[in-house]
């Protein structure tokens, strides 16, 4: 079932490219129902999911003899929990262009491919098929954010596609080389995950290996000093793509680094954990307090997605249940969360006021002219800060106990970008959508926007209810996740890690 | 040796024969009856002689298993040259498919038959393990290709870029023939398993080394590798679009694959090492050289193009560096087979890549120009040519699931696997990676324009004609197809290569 996650997605895409021009309806219609199937998909697979700790098989078939490269695509927690993600995200993007009318069809069959892409990397289990998707959502990204973008739209999207081809080089590099040395060394050619997982590498070639990997994905998940990919990306996108990059791009990047880098390299992990770790605390702060300096409302949640990703990324290099549990759950909660976020300030605020500077938006008193843009960005924020009943709160604070017990040092600061988060998110609220100034009587009156539409409302409505289930009962995700991460610690100790 | 039966040696060679009749055919067929009619109906009648003599070829070579050598080497017909003389008929016809619309002369005879006979050398050439005649089918297949490029009389670029070719390669060719003389004094052999047997367990003489040298500067001229490169941007853009195509796909396929086996079969036992810090005399290092600087000089000289055909030229300087590491992968005996298939399967799917590519840039030409401005817009002036172009060029940049991307992983997973998992020539396979990084930067400037580059005022749509739509889909669908199932052809390809016995 949740292989046709996948079909379907492609399948969209390529009946959109088979429809005359000029019918942008036919194609957002087209486009959400594919999108719905896919997401039932999701859902009827992770339903049917059996659980425990093993993954389970889809589909294995031969692939390419000669290499031998299978079409093997399976599903553990940590998959199905991103698949459902990218479901629930790709309905809402959907909804949130409602309004594009330029080249419509276009925009929607990029927008499928690489959705098509995402959910092929979660679902494979070849380490060849997982970098084929992988690199299958690299062009449309190019061409949406190329295409339908806003600031600086040329020069973000070929800087995203260069770090994501450059990180792309370097998980390539690595894979060959982890083919051909376990090759010799098992007699066994493979790009089977799970059988090059059991692979014990020699040392030295894990000391470069795994930060060469664990880099290449780290760039799509925004790792600091390679993130500056994400800002100007996530600003020139136009607001779907926004919520796809922040959403389930950059946790393809994630989902790399743990399936790949730290399953194959385990005494990699173990030799460059604190670098690793330092760079996630510095891209938590660091992020944060960038975001709290921006004038552009775009670029704030651009930055708050760098220092949520580093709470990911943090939880990885912790190496317990508690702290990898968290990083999954957490790469949900970002993936919803900063969806909405974008969702709010590209769709809600700047299709309308066609501005996204702070300064202006303080003169217009939205929270009058658009108080259900308000409402949904309050919490939104307030979830994204960690309150409890929503989801940031449940994986960011598992992230953080996991990460008190491995460092200490780390938790502490990681702890203090958590209260810069909460000053960045209150200033972008207080200034767009609660100036005071606006409120006095002679300044600028609110002025005639279009009403919230109904796409909007449901597509918020959506994003809204997945965080709250997932922050009141955390175990929906949590029964899933934990027993994966259980079994790839296992392999890892196996490995040498710990 | 026994005199052999001319029969047999006609079944062996029907093909080459075919080709050869069919060259002749559009001569008398075009001088003969089409003089007076108008020149499309010229160039279809042309192109239809043309494609029944290649398509015959290609029902033979598909349909009648045969395996002999000839002559001791003189003519080697195995499994795997008929697989790449099917591969290279088909680059005939496609680039006959693409010439259909052209304007730039009215000598059509002569145009389809440079266009056969070139081919037949390039087929003699795959089909020979024996020096001289190794020689012998690269000069025809070099004369005709010299003419190709000139064919274009309206102006001067043309002749210019002819006789840059004609003089690079007449050079190229006098050291080549030196080489071999040097080589033929050392072993008195001028069969390549000859040759090597005599090179067995002696030490380089140095003289062997120059022979080797001057060997390498004919195919490396040939191949377009660094710094024997400097006559394919010019001749490229200068050559009427077709036989640029020609030059780029079909020329190259059987470049490579009779220079691995020169290098590989012929100066077996005198590889030396390129593997890091371990360099020893021999021709990977040489080849190694090249490599480096083809994939290095043509990346980075493309990204500064305006003219998509000089871009296309330099990419294909970079493509020659990328499928040298096929060839150093074959210097490990264990490997050989996997860097052969390797080395064919990439050759191929560029061919019909750049072929594609040439094909839209010849459709764009003809409506307007060639440089990077002539392709703004595109994806809404013609459709079906962009999102053929977006294929060929993604290819080429290396994007899965098309076939460019299993080529190069395929030649690189077999250059790192050279040397018993030592990884020795990994440094060569980080840098083409780093380098096709890099490239996509400049495909990418040609599908910015096509793509997302508003249509500029005043320009009409136009699309391609029916040959030309029908052969460019048929191209970016195999593109795609042999991409997504590389097993389509490196099946028959692997079973090739391990009969033969690499």
């Amino acid at each position: 079932m949740l292989a046709w996650t996948i079909y379907l997605s492609f399948l969209g895409a390529g009946l959109l490219t088979l429809l005359p021009r000029n019918r942008a309806a036919a194609a957002r219609w087209l486009a959400l129902l594919t999108a719905l199937a896919g997401l039932a998909a999701a859902v009827a697979g992770t339903v049917q999911f059996p659980g425990g700790a093993g993954a389970t098989t889809l589909i294995k078939t031969r692939w390419i003899p000669p290499l031998h490269i299978q079409y093997f695509l399976a599903a553990d927690g940590i998959s199905v929990t991103l698949v459902l993600l990218t479901g629930i995200a790709a309905v809402a993007g959907i909804l949130f262009s409602w309004n594009i009318e330029h080249r419509a069809k276009e925009f929607f069959a990029f927008y499928l491919a690489l959705i098509g892409g995402v959910y092929g990397v979660f679902l494979s289990f070849d380490l060849f098929l997982l970098f084929v998707f992988y690199e299958i959502a690299i062009i449309p990204k190019y061409f949406i954010i190329a295409i339908w973008g806003s600031t600086r739209r040329e020069y973000g999207a070929m800087k995203l596609a260069l770090y994501s081809f450059v990180g792309s080089a370097m998980v390539l590099v690595g894979m060959i080389a982890a083919y051909v040395v376990a090759g010799h060394l098992t007699g066994r050619y493979t790009f089977d995950l799970t059988a090059l997982a059991q692979v014990h590498f020699p040392a030295g070639f894990q000391r470069w290996a795994f930060p060469l990997v664990f880099v290449g994905f780290g760039i799509l998940a925004g790792l600091w000093p390679f993130h500056t990919w994400a800002p100007t990306g996530h600003v020139a996108a136009p607001t779907a793509a926004s919520m796809l990059l922040a959403g389930v791009v950059m946790k393809l990047g994630a989902y790399g680094c743990l399936r790949v880098a730290m399953t194959l390299f385990p005494a990699g992990v173990m030799m460059w954990r604190t670098e690793i770790a330092a760079l996630a605390v510095i891209g938590i702060v660091y992020g944060a307090m960038v975001a709290l300096v921006q004038r552009d409302f775009k670029f704030v949640i651009g930055y708050s997605s760098v220092s949520h990703m580093g709470f990911v990324l943090l939880g990885l290099m912790t190496l317990n249940q508690i702290g990898l549990d968290g990083a999954v759950l957490q790469m949900f909660s970002h993936g919803i969360l900063a969806g909405l976020l974008f969702a709010v300030v590209g769709r809600m605020v700047y299709d309308r006021t066609h501005t996204r500077d702070l300064g202006e938006l303080e003169t217009m008193g939205l929270s009058h002219a658009l108080p259900f843009a308000a409402a949904t960005f309050v919490l939104a924020a307030l979830a994204s800060m960690g309150l409890p009943g929503f989801s940031g709160f449940v994986a960011e604070l598992q992230v953080l106990i996991g990460a008190w017990s491995a460092f200490p040092t780390a938790g502490v600061c990681a702890g203090i970008g958590i209260v810069i988060g909460v000053a960045y998110l209150l200033r972008a609220v207080q200034r767009a959508f609660f100036a005071e100034g606006a409120e006095k009587p002679g300044k600028a009156a609110a002025p005639e926007l279009p009403p919230i539409s109904w796409p909007e409302r449901l597509g918020a409505g959506l994003l809204l209810l997945a965080s709250l289930v997932v922050g009141l009962y955390p175990q929906v995700l949590l029964n899933l996740i934990a027993p994966s991460v259980t079994s790839l610690l296992e392999t890892m100790r196996k490995g040498g890690a710990l | 040796m026994s005199g052999f039966d001319y029969l047999d040696l006609l079944s062996l060679l029907a093909p080459e024969t075919i080709l050869v009749v069919a060259s002749l055919a559009v001569l008398v067929v075009d001088l003969g009856f089409m003089r007076a009619q108008p020149l499309p109906a010229r160039w279809l009648a042309g192109g239809v002689v043309t494609g029944l003599g290649g398509l015959l070829a290609i029902l033979w070579l598909v349909n009648v298993q045969v395996q002999a050598n000839v002559a001791e080497g003189i003519l080697v017909v195995d499994a795997l040259t008929q697989l790449v003389k099917t591969v290279l008929v088909a680059m005939l016809l496609f680039t006959a498919a693409i010439s259909l619309r052209a304007t730039f002369t009215e000598q059509v005879g002569e145009y389809f038959c440079l266009l056969t006979l070139a081919t037949v050398g390039m087929m003699f050439m795959v089909s020979s393990e024996d020096v001289l005649m190794i020689f012998v089918a690269l000069e025809l297949t070099s004369l005709s290709l010299y003419i190709l490029t000139a064919f274009n009389q309206q102006n001067r670029a043309p002749a210019e870029a002819g006789l840059k070719y004609f003089l690079f390669g007449g050079m190229a060719a006098a050291f080549t023939l030196f080489g071999l003389s040097l080589v033929y004094g050392l072993t008195e052999a001028t069969n390549l398993r000859d040759i090597a047997a005599q090179l067995h367990g002696k030490t380089l003489d140095p003289l062997f080394t120059v022979a080797l040298v001057m060997v390498v500067m004919g195919f490396g001229f040939k191949i377009a590798a660094v710094p024997f490169h400097l006559w394919a941007p010019d001749a490229y853009q200068g050559a009427p679009t077709p036989s640029a195509a020609l030059i780029a796909s079909g020329s190259k396929v059987a470049s490579f694959f009779v220079f691995a086996k020169v290098m590989a079969l012929g100066f077996a036992g005198a590889e030396g090492s390129g593997a890091g810090r371990q360099f020893a005399p021999g021709w990977v290092p040489v080849l190694a050289t090249l490599s480096v600087a083809s994939m290095l000089l043509g990346n980075l000289a493309a990204i500064a193009q305006t003219s998509v055909k000089r871009l296309l030229a330099y990419s294909a300087i970079a493509h020659a560096g990328y499928m040298l590491l096929g060839l150093l992968a074959m210097s490990d005996p264990a490997r050989r087979a996997d860097g052969m298939a390797a080395l064919v399967y990439y050759a191929t799917t560029y061919g019909l890549t750049t072929i594609g590519a040439f094909g839209v840039v010849g459709v764009v030409e003809r409506n307007g120009g060639e440089t990077l401005e002539h392709f703004a817009g595109l994806s809404r002036r013609s459709p079906l040519a962009a999102v053929c172009l977006m294929v060929f060029l993604l290819s080429l940049a290396g994007i899965p699931p098309l076939a460019g991307f299993f080529g190069k992983f395929y030649l690189f997973t077999a250059a790192a696997g050279a040397g018993a998992g030592s990884l020795g020539l990994i440094w060569l396979v980080i840098l083409a990676i780093a380098m096709s990084a890099v490239s996509l930067y400049y495909y990418l400037q040609v599908l910015k324009r096509a793509f997302v580059a508003p249509l500029p005022e005043g320009v009409p749509p136009f699309a391609a004609s029916p040959i030309e739509s029908l052969a460019l889909g048929a191209l970016a669908l195999a593109v795609i197809v042999l991409g997504a199932l590389p097993m389509l052809l490196l099946g028959a390809l692997v079973e090739a290569v391990k009969t033969v016995g690499f």
